[in-house]
């Protein structure tokens, strides 16, 4: 993978944001980031085929058929193959996936893939009607007003009444300060200029209120309503020399899983996320490595426990003692292992459809030396990097094994 | 009668009116909440909207339309537990559309005041005029067969007067919201000397469930609100005038000064004359008449609004909110100029703000702003030390804020004197919550 690109993530956050003024659409953000790949790539006519994915333009922006806006992106696209892919907020992984597999059944030799995700077309309120589609509609009328927020306070709920509450809320807290910090390195991060002094303490004080939101959880526990693109060139090493650009400069895909779980089955148990645990371990073993030779991961923070129950999910920490390993510092960017390195969903953005291409951006730049002030410094014996994408509550997950090309 | 059932029937009177449509939207909601109770889904609750204006309660139906939808989308966590029973209702969407429903199905639009002999209820928001309000409220009471309950929204009529000529003895208490009703959390509540335990306790109750601070304040015209405010807006007024004679220059640039300081020294949410362009001045002037025949030994009286009224000047609100144009010029609610009041034309700014500037002189260094000191923990402190610095500066705007701090604590004084207010405490909280005051008048500040 090569040359990618990421939009501003707009919404809450940016000076520029006002919900009252107009702002650009789904087709802005598309042509944004596919000329920002195109740009490094010399040009619409190296792309053999492009896949792009989206979660509910549907509703969002009351818009279907998006293969249609590949050609919008350069008139040079039009006449190749393109394909749209949905898998809730996995959308963006699976496209990734989409083009890995077009690459190795060698019927292209550059893919685009791109992921984008309009969501601040409506309030927060409605939104959440929109989002819980990455739930089945069936349990919806049960659901939380703030429906997904509700899962994974369920969630979070269960984790400190078997793990305890301050230690959890430690942990929890210190994932939101890492996501801050890190998206003040990064300025399309739409927590860039975020200026609190000390987001520790701002989220460690907050306290979950459930009159108002959810039981478990506060909205700084809470991925970001944005909106963005993000898109990157998958490419076979003929595609490379197509396009002119050194496998240094490109970040090798050396293992992969996807993995879903049934829609209509409520989680076995709610602690435990058990479909990224099936579907990182499989990717790094399908990459022949372990976990301790990651150097640096994006995971699916879509909110902060989440990003708790992924660490043991990887066996990074046992049940119940991932809090500690992110309260100890091991994933901020200067720890063991730098994680969700320009912010995360809750730091960077959440542009739903868009967040499984933006992960691989993000480890393709640490992995490239391309992070800017976000880059991270990879030791020797942990060279590879890692995303994991999650669409729904554990249901339709991609993790993906990076290392720098040679 | 219980809380309930006295809110299945009930009408506002002025419902298109600026407080009018607020109490409306503010009792409706109540009411809507109360018939979405399992025991109360078989009975009817009618809520009669009366204003003599049809293009008025026209506007009222769209404002509450917006408003219901603005209450319901903060709610909706409550609301989808209301409507848990509702198969048909799944989406957030669908439960915050039926709600709007349910809310705007209680209300009745009227132009007659017929509609409310059936009421127990009655809200008063007619225009702040004695004798009409006494017509009305007799004439409902000699048709209604309910005995109803009457809360009078008036800021300066006294009650008991109302209460006597209307013949509506006990059944009376003035409920004086603060504007905008929705949004405001005080209220000030006046009893006669006959308003009975049970008006009170329901009123009590009803202030609750909209989550409004109350204040008892006695029956003498103006009440708290207004007792403090129409004798600070006076106090102003002088100041400039004062400004203007003392080193002869023209009254706007004494009125932009005072103004000036009135906000940024004193740290309130807006100045003196932006303040009165806000309520309207027009609206100031009608009170301070109403006010005036009440307040014996002084004169609450000012030939300077006079003067603006006959030239047309009168700020006051645009059905949008938008402010318009009074003392000040407005654009996107920032003052831009001054009126002239004797050239009758606005001046703008940037002709003599700078001068203006220098003659108040500096600040003192930690000077703090209004908006972030109503956030700060340590409030009290930080005031302390910026007044205390303002107290050694030898400059005029200091000056000018000193003496006016000094002149809006003896006012809340003399309102505990004059046994309008019943504490100090009272008096405080009145200008905090219903005046954003980041401080309260009675204070040590300035001493």
């Amino acid at each position: 993978m090569t040359a990618g690109y990421n939009t501003t993530s707009l919404g809450t956050g940016r000076k520029e944001f006002n919900p009252k003024k107009p702002r650009p659409g789904l087709e802005h953000y598309i042509k944004e980031a596919g000329k920002g790949v195109l740009d490094q790539i010399g040009g619409p006519e190296h792309v053999d085929e492009s896949v792009i994915g989206n979660f509910m333009a549907a509703r969002f922006n009351k818009q279907a058929n998006l293969p249609g806006f590949i050609p919008y992106i350069d008139e040079g696209l039009q006449w190749k193959p393109a394909t749209s892919v949905e898998g809730a907020c996995g959308s963006g992984g699976l496209a990734l996936m989409n083009g890995i597999k077009t690459v190795l059944a060698e019927t292209a030799d550059v893919v685009l893939a791109l992921g984008v995700e309009v969501q601040n077309t409506v309030k927060a309120v409605y939104g959440a009607d929109i989002l819980a589609g990455a739930g089945w509609y069936q349990r919806r009328k049960e659901g939380h007003a703030y429906f997904f927020p509700g899962q994974f306070s369920d969630r979070a709920g269960a984790y400190y009444e078997k793990y305890g509450y301050d230690r959890a809320r430690k942990g929890m807290a210190r994932w939101y300060a890492n996501a801050i910090e890190n998206a003040r390195l990064d300025q399309n991060a739409q927590e860039f200029q975020n200026l609190v002094k000390d987001p520790y303490a701002q989220a460690y004080s907050l306290k979950p209120n459930g009159r108002s939101f959810v039981d478990h959880l506060t909205i700084l526990d809470c991925s970001k309503v944005s909106d963005g693109a993000s898109a990157i060139a998958i490419c076979s090493e003929e595609g490379l020399e197509k396009i002119g650009v050194d496998k240094k400069d490109a970040a090798e895909v050396v293992g992969w899983a996807q993995v879903i779980r049934n829609i209509t089955n409520d989680p076995a148990e709610l602690t435990v996320l058990e479909t990224i645990k099936k579907a990182s371990h499989q990717a790094l073993e399908s990459a022949g490595i372990t976990v301790d030779q990651l150097g640096t991961l994006e995971v699916h923070d879509c909110f902060s426990i989440a990003g708790i129950l992924v660490i043991e999910a990887l066996g990074l920490a046992k049940p119940g003692e991932g809090c500690d390993y992110v309260a100890s510092g091991k994933t901020s960017h200067n720890g063991e292992l730098p994680t969700n390195t320009t912010g995360g969903l809750i730091g960077w953005g959440h542009p739903t459809g868009a967040t499984g291409v933006h992960q691989a951006v993000t480890i393709w730049q640490q992995l490239t030396g391309k992070a800017g002030k976000a880059q991270i410094e990879l030791k020797a014996d942990k060279p590879y990097g890692m995303t994991i994408n999650m669409g729904g509550d554990d249901v339709t997950v991609i993790a993906i094994v990076y290392k720098r090309g040679e | 009668m219980t809380y309930d059932e006295r809110l299945q029937h009930v009408s506002v009177l002025g419902a298109a009116g600026k407080m009018g449509s607020g109490i409306l939207l503010l009792t409706a909601l109540e009411m809507a909440d109360l018939s979405l109770k399992p025991e109360n889904k078989d009975k009817s609750f009618v809520l009669n909207a009366i204003d003599v204006s049809p293009a008025g309660l026209s506007g009222l139906m769209k404002y509450l339309r917006d408003q219901v939808r603005k209450a319901a989308e903060k709610k909706t966590v409550l609301l989808r537990q209301l409507y848990a029973d509702r198969d048909d209702l799944i989406e957030n969407y669908d439960i915050i559309d039926e709600y709007i429903f349910d809310v705007m199905n209680i209300v009745r639009p009227v132009t007659g005041i017929e509609a409310a002999y059936q009421s127990n209820l009655i809200f008063e928001a007619v225009s702040e005029n004695k004798d009409l309000k006494v017509k009305l409220l007799s004439a409902i009471d000699k048709n209604n067969p309910n005995q109803p309950w009457y809360f009078t929204n008036t800021s300066s009529v006294p009650i008991n007067l109302v209460e006597k000529e209307a013949g509506i003895k006990g059944r009376i208490l003035g409920f004086h919201f603060y504007n905008p009703p929705a949004i405001q959390r005080l209220v000030e509540l006046i009893l006669t000397s006959n308003t009975t335990q049970e008006v009170v306790d329901f009123a009590h109750q009803y202030a609750k469930n909209l989550r409004k601070v109350v204040v008892l304040s006695n029956d003498i015209a103006g009440f708290i609100g207004n007792g403090h405010f129409m004798r600070d807006a006076l106090h102003g007024i002088k100041e400039a005038e004062e400004l203007a004679a003392e080193n002869e220059f023209s009254l706007y640039k004494a009125i932009y000064m005072v103004n000036k300081v009135t906000q940024d020294y004193l740290v309130r949410p807006m100045g003196i004359f932006q303040l009165i362009d806000y309520v309207g001045i027009d609206v100031v002037k009608f009170i301070l008449n109403v006010m005036n025949p009440f307040v014996g030994d002084e004169n609450l009286h000012s030939d300077l609004l006079d003067k603006l009224m006959l030239q047309g000047v009168m700020g006051g609100q645009l059905s949008n909110g938008a402010q318009k144009d009074g003392f000040f010029k407005y654009k996107s609610g920032l003052i831009t100029a001054v009126w002239d009041i004797h050239k009758q034309e606005y001046v703008g700014l940037e002709e003599f703000k700078e001068d203006c500037d220098e003659m108040l002189g500096e600040l003192p260094e930690n000077k703090v702003a209004w908006k972030d000191i109503m956030r700060a923990q340590d409030k009290e402190a930080k005031l302390t030390a910026f007044f205390n610095d303002m107290k050694n500066l030898d400059a005029l705007g200091a000056a000018i804020a000193i003496d006016y701090g000094l002149r809006s604590k003896e006012i809340g004084l003399k309102l505990v004197k004059d046994e309008v207010a019943h504490t100090h405490n009272d008096v405080n909280t009145v200008m905090l919550t219903g005046f954003y005051h980041a401080y309260g008048p009675i204070n040590d500040f300035f001493d």
